[in-house]
C-alpha cells in the first residue's frame, strides 16, 4: 500500500474523533496489570498518562498503541469498535508510537528518515525530487526547523525526536502515543519537545504521553489521566491539578513527609572525600570536600561538569591535574579499584549501563565488589555470602527470598537498592549517589531518601548528584552548584533554595548564550550518551 | 517452559539420545565403546571447558585449533631426542604464551576477539609448518612420549583422567570462586565490572591465556595418544567443532552466561551423533546436515528464551521497533 503524502500536507486532516478504552482489563501471569480501564482521549488535545512504576500506564499505552492486546474490553475510535494486533495495525488507523528509544537509521539524512519505506518512488527508483518536495511540505506544516540533507547521527537527541515525530506525521498519525519522551532530555531539549508536542496538537494531531514527570504533564498536557494498581483512578482537565493532587492520586495517600528532616553534621567532622583543583574533561579546576556525615549535593544544568567531576573523583574519568583525597589519604592514579579500596563507593547514574549484571542473580550482583569478604583462597563461600546479603537486603526492603533470580526481575526501585546494597556491603567512608532516584517510582524514591539520611546519620560522607532539584534541596545540608565546568556557587542552610539555584547554575551564562551554544553543540553532549538509554519502566 | 527449557538447556537432548542409542544398537551401550568415544574427544573436551570461560567473559578464541597443532610439533621435537617432561612443559607454555598474547591484543589494544585470534592462527600455522617444513614428527622410538595419554589406571585411559582433572578444575573455578564471579561480571557488563573494582583487563587476559594453555594440553594429549604430531592436525575443523560444542551445549556467545559441564555435554553430544551414525551404518554424508541443524536449534532455543524473557519483564524500550506502514 502506498500511501500518498501530499495529500495529508495539503488536505484537511480527516476527522480523528477521539479515543475510547473501554473496560480494558490485562493479565501478565499473576499480575493484573490493567483492571476494567475506561477513559476517553478528545481530539486535538494532550493527554497524560501517569502513575507509579505498576500502576499500569505502559501497559495501557501499549495496547492503544497495539503492541500488546488486552484480555478484555475494546480500543473505540470515534465509536467504532477497531482490532489492532500490531502497531502497524493501528497505523493503520492512525496511531503511530514514538518510543523512548530513538529508532531512526542514523547514516541517513533527516529526509530520509522521515520516509524510510513511504518513499515515493516509480519502477524501484526513489523519486528524489517528488521526497525532497513532500519533505520540504511536511516540515513546513510542522514548523520544525530541521535541514532535511542533515545526516540524523549528527542532530542532538530532541531533534532526532522531532525526527519521529515528523515520520509518525507523514504517515497521517492521527494521534501519535510517546513512552516517557523527556527521560533522556536535557532540560532544554524537553523545552524543545514540549514547544513540538505543542505545535503538532495546534496543527490538529492529538498526542498521548506516558511519564514520569508531575511539571512535565502540569505544563504541556490538557488532560491527565491517574492510574493506581491497574485502576483509573481519575481523569480530568490538567490546569485542576497540582503536582500534591496527582501525588496523592498515584499514592492514595497523602505524600507530605517526604524528604526526612535534616540534621547536619558538625562542621568538625572529618573530611572523607576531598578534590583539589580538579580538571579532567569538562571539569576546570575545583575543589570539593564532603566531611563524615554530611549530604553535599551537586547542582548544576546538564553539562555543567556535575557528572564528569563525580567521575574523575570515582577514577572513572582521568583528571589531568590535581589531587583526591579518600578518608584523608590522597589516592595516587585515581581509579574505580583504588577508590573503592580507600572506602568510596559510587552509585552509577546508568543501572543498566554501568550498574547491573542483568542476566546474573540478585546475590552476585550485591557481593561483587566484595567477594574477598566472602570467599577463602578465593572461593567464594556460598552459605555465608547468602547470609551477608540477606542481612544487608533487608535492612533495604528488598524481597530477601529471591537472591537466587536474576536482577532483570526486580522493579527499577529495587534494582537501584541492589546497587546501593553492593555499595553498603564495602562499608564505604564515602559514597557518591550519581542520580540515585532516576526511573524509580514515588514509593521507592521515598525509601532511598531515607537510605541517604541513615547513611548520613551513620557518618557516611555522601555526594548527591541529581537532576531533580527538589530532591537536591530536600536532602543536601549544602550545595555545590556547577556551570561550565566551575563551582559558581556554594549554598548553606536557608540559602538552599530553587531560585538560588537556578541562578547560580546560570551564572556566567546569559539566556540566549547558553541556548545558542547548545543549538551548535551538534553531538549530544558525552555526559549526556551515558543517559540516553536508561531503564524503560 | 521455554526458560526452563534453556536452562537445562542440552541435558535433556543429551539423555534423549544416549538413550535412543542405547536402544537400537547394541554395541553403543559397551563400556568399550563409552570409554573409547570419551578417550577420543579428550582433547576438545579439554579445549571446550577452557573455551567456555573464554565466552563467559565475552571472549572467542578461534586460534584454539592452530594451537593444538604449534604445541604438538614443538613438543614433538623437542621429545625426539630431549627430555619427554621438558618437552611437555614447554608445549604448554607455547600455548599459554600465544593465549597472552592473545588476551593483550585483545583486552589492551582492543581489538575484536574475532580478528584478533583469527590473525594469530594464521601466525600459529604458519609457525608450527616452518617446524616441521611440511612433514609429520614421528616419536615411534620415544614410546614414553605416549605415557602421557595412554597409561591406563583403573583401565581407563590417563586422556580421559585428565580430561576430567582440567573439566573438573575449570569447572569449579567458573562456578565457585570469586575468579569466576569476575569472568561473568566482564562478560555480562564490562562498564559495570570495571566500576565494582573489578581488573577488566587482567580478567580478560587470564580466560585467553587459560584457554591457549587448554589447547596446547589437548595438542599434547592428541599427539600422545598417536605418537606423532603435524603442523596440519587440528586447524579450523578443531576450532568449529570447539566452538559448536560450546553453543550447543547453551553458553551464551554474547558472554556472561554459560557453564562448563555445558560445554562437555555439548562437545559429547556432537560425539555421540557422529558414533551414532557410525555404529547405525547411517550414511555419513547426513551427519553435517545433522550437525548444522542442532547448532541453529540451540541458538535457536537461546534467542527464544530471550525473546521470552524480554516478555516476561514486559520492558517497553527493548522490543523492536514498530514497522512503519508501507
Amino acid at each position: 500500500m502506498r500511501i500518498d503524502v501530499v495529500e495529508t500536507a495539503e488536505a484537511p486532516r480527516r476527522s480523528f474523533a477521539g479515543l475510547e478504552v473501554i473496560g480494558i482489563s490485562k493479565t501478565f501471569g499473576a499480575v493484573r496489570a490493567l483492571n476494567d480501564v475506561t477513559l476517553r482521549i478528545e481530539p486535538g488535545t494532550v493527554h497524560a498518562l501517569v502513575g507509579e512504576n505498576g500502576a499500569g500506564k505502559s501497559t495501557l499505552g501499549k495496547i492503544i498503541a497495539g503492541v500488546i492486546q488486552p484480555d478484555q474490553g475494546q480500543v473505540a475510535i470515534g465509536g467504532r469498535t477497531v482490532s489492532m494486533r500490531s502497531p502497524r495495525d493501528a497505523l493503520v488507523h492512525g496511531i503511530a508510537t514514538i518510543e523512548q528509544e530513538i529508532s531512526l537509521v542514523p547514516g541517513l539524512a533527516v529526509q530520509d528518515n522521515v520516509f524510510l519505506g513511504a518513499e515515493p518512488h516509480a519502477c524501484g527508483l526513489v523519486r528524489r525530487r517528488e521526497l525532497r518536495r513532500r519533505w520540504q511540505m511536511i516540515s513546513d506544516e510542522s514548523g520544525f526547523r530541521l535541514d532535511g540533507f542533515q545526516q540524523v547521527s549528527s542532530l542532538r537527541l530532541g531533534e532526532q525526536q522531532q525526527v519521529e515525530i515528523l515520520r509518525a506525521l507523514s504517515r497521517r498519525a492521527d494521534l501519535i502515543v510517546m513512552d516517557e519522551p523527556t527521560a533522556a532530555l536535557t532540560e532544554q531539549e524537553a523545552h524543545v519537545l514540549h514547544r513540538t508536542i505543542r505545535s503538532v496538537v495546534a496543527r490538529g494531531a492529538t498526542v498521548l504521553i506516558v511519564t514520569h514527570f508531575l511539571k512535565e504533564v502540569l505544563a504541556l498536557a490538557d488532560t491527565v489521566t491517574v492510574l493506581r494498581d491497574g485502576k483509573h483512578v481519575r481523569t480530568g482537565p490538567a490546569s485542576a491539578e497540582t503536582e500534591a493532587s496527582l501525588i496523592q492520586a498515584m499514592l492514595g495517600r497523602d505524600l507530605s513527609t517526604v524528604f526526612p528532616e535534616k540534621r547536619p553534621a558538625p562542621a568538625t567532622a572529618p573530611v572523607v572525600l576531598g578534590g583539589e583543583n580538579i580538571v579532567a574533561p569538562g571539569v576546570r579546576g575545583v575543589s570539593v570536600e564532603v566531611r563524615a556525615g554530611e549530604i553535599l549535593g551537586l547542582a548544576g544544568l546538564e553539562g555543567s561538569g556535575r557528572a564528569e567531576l563525580a567521575r574523575a573523583l570515582f577514577g572513572q574519568l582521568k583528571m589531568s591535574s590535581g589531587k583526591l583525597f579518600i578518608g584523608g589519604e590522597p589516592v595516587r592514579r585515581p581509579s574505580p579499584r583504588r577508590a573503592l579500596a580507600h572506602g568510596l563507593s559510587m552509585v552509577p547514574a546508568s543501572r543498566r549501563d554501568d550498574g547491573l549484571f542483568l542476566t546474573r542473580p540478585i546475590v552476585e550482583n550485591v557481593s561483587i565488589s566484595s567477594l574477598a569478604d566472602v570467599s577463602r583462597l578465593g572461593v567464594v563461600r556460598r552459605r555465608a555470602e547468602t547470609q551477608r546479603i540477606a542481612e544487608v537486603l533487608s535492612t533495604l526492603d528488598v524481597p530477601p527470598d529471591r537472591q537466587r533470580r536474576p536482577v532483570s526481575t526486580l522493579s527499577g526501585g529495587n534494582q537501584q537498592k541492589v546497587l546501593f546494597a553492593r555499595a553498603f556491603m564495602r562499608r564505604p567512608l564515602a559514597l557518591i549517589a550519581n542520580e540515585p532516584t532516576r526511573g524509580v517510582d514515588i514509593g521507592a524514591k521515598t525509601a532511598i531518601y531515607g537510605l541517604l539520611h541513615g547513611l548520613a546519620e551513620q557518618g557516611v560522607g555522601i555526594l548527591l548528584i541529581s537532576s531533580e532539584r527538589e530532591e537536591l534541596i530536600g536532602l543536601s545540608h549544602r550545595v555545590l552548584v556547577m556551570c561550565r565546568g566551575e563551582v559558581s556557587a556554594e549554598l548553606v542552610g536557608d540559602e538552599i533554595r530553587e531560585d538560588r539555584i537556578l541562578t547560580a547554575a546560570l551564572t556566567n551564562t546569559q539566556e540566549a548564550e547558553s541556548d545558542s551554544a547548545w543549538r551548535g553543540a551538534g553531538q549530544p553532549h558525552p555526559s549526556l550518551r551515558n543517559t540516553i538509554r536508561r531503564d524503560g519502566e | 517452559m521455554l526458560r526452563g527449557l534453556r536452562r537445562s538447556g542440552i541435558l535433556i537432548p543429551f539423555i534423549i539420545l544416549f538413550i535412543a542409542l542405547a536402544i537400537s544398537s547394541k554395541p553403543f551401550a559397551t563400556k568399550v565403546n563409552l570409554l573409547n568415544l570419551l578417550d577420543q574427544q579428550s582433547a576438545l573436551l579439554v579445549i571446550a571447558c577452557a573455551g567456555t570461560l573464554v565466552f563467559v567473559a565475552g571472549g572467542l578464541d578461534l586460534s584454539v585449533g592452530a594451537v593444538y597443532a604449534l604445541s604438538a610439533v614443538v613438543a614433538a621435537r623437542l621429545a625426539q631426542h630431549g627430555d619427554i617432561g621438558l618437552a611437555l612443559l614447554v608445549g604448554v607454555l607455547v600455548g599459554v604464551l600465544v593465549g597472552l598474547l592473545n588476551g593483550v591484543i585483545v583486552a589492551i589494544f582492543e581489538i575484536n576477539p574475532l580478528i584478533a585470534t583469527l590473525s594469530m592462527s594464521f601466525v600459529v600455522s604458519g609457525i608450527a609448518s616452518l617446524i616441521t617444513s611440511g612433514d609429520s614428527i614421528t616419536l615411534y622410538h620415544r614410546s614414553a612420549y605416549g605415557d602421557l595419554a595412554r597409561t591406563q589406571i583403573f583401565s581407563v585411559t590417563s586422556a580421559t583422567w585428565l580430561t576430567l582433572l582440567v573439566a573438573c578444575l575449570l569447572g569449579a573455578a567458573l562456578w565457585a570462586t570469586s575468579f569466576g564471579r569476575h569472568i561473568y561480571a566482564v562478560g555480562g557488563n564490562i562498564n559495570a565490572a570495571r566500576l565494582a573494582g573489578l581488573r577488566v583487563t587482567q580478567i580478560r587476559v587470564a580466560t585467553f591465556a587459560i584457554s591457549g594453555g587448554a589447547a596446547a594440553f589437548g595438542g599434547l594429549i592428541d599427539s600422545s595418544r598417536v605418537l606423532s604430531a603435524q603442523a596440519t592436525n587440528g586447524g579450523d575443523t578443531l576450532t568449529f567443532t570447539v566452538i559448536a560444542g560450546i553453543v550447543v551445549g547453551g553458553t551464551s556467545m554474547l558472554g556472561g552466561e554459560g557453564a562448563v559441564w555445558r560445554s562437555v555435554l555439548g562437545i559429547l553430544f556432537l560425539a555421540l551423533i557422529g558414533n551414532g551414525y557410525n555404529l547405525l551404518g547411517l550414511d555419513p554424508l547426513y551427519q553435517q546436515v545433522t550437525l548444522g541443524v542442532l547448532i541453529l536449534l540451540a541458538v535457536a532455543v537461546e534467542g527464544f528464551g530471550r525473546i521470552a524473557e524480554r516478555w516476561n519483564i514486559r520492558s517497553w524500550r527493548r522490543r523492536p521497533a514498530p514497522q512503519v506502514a508501507t
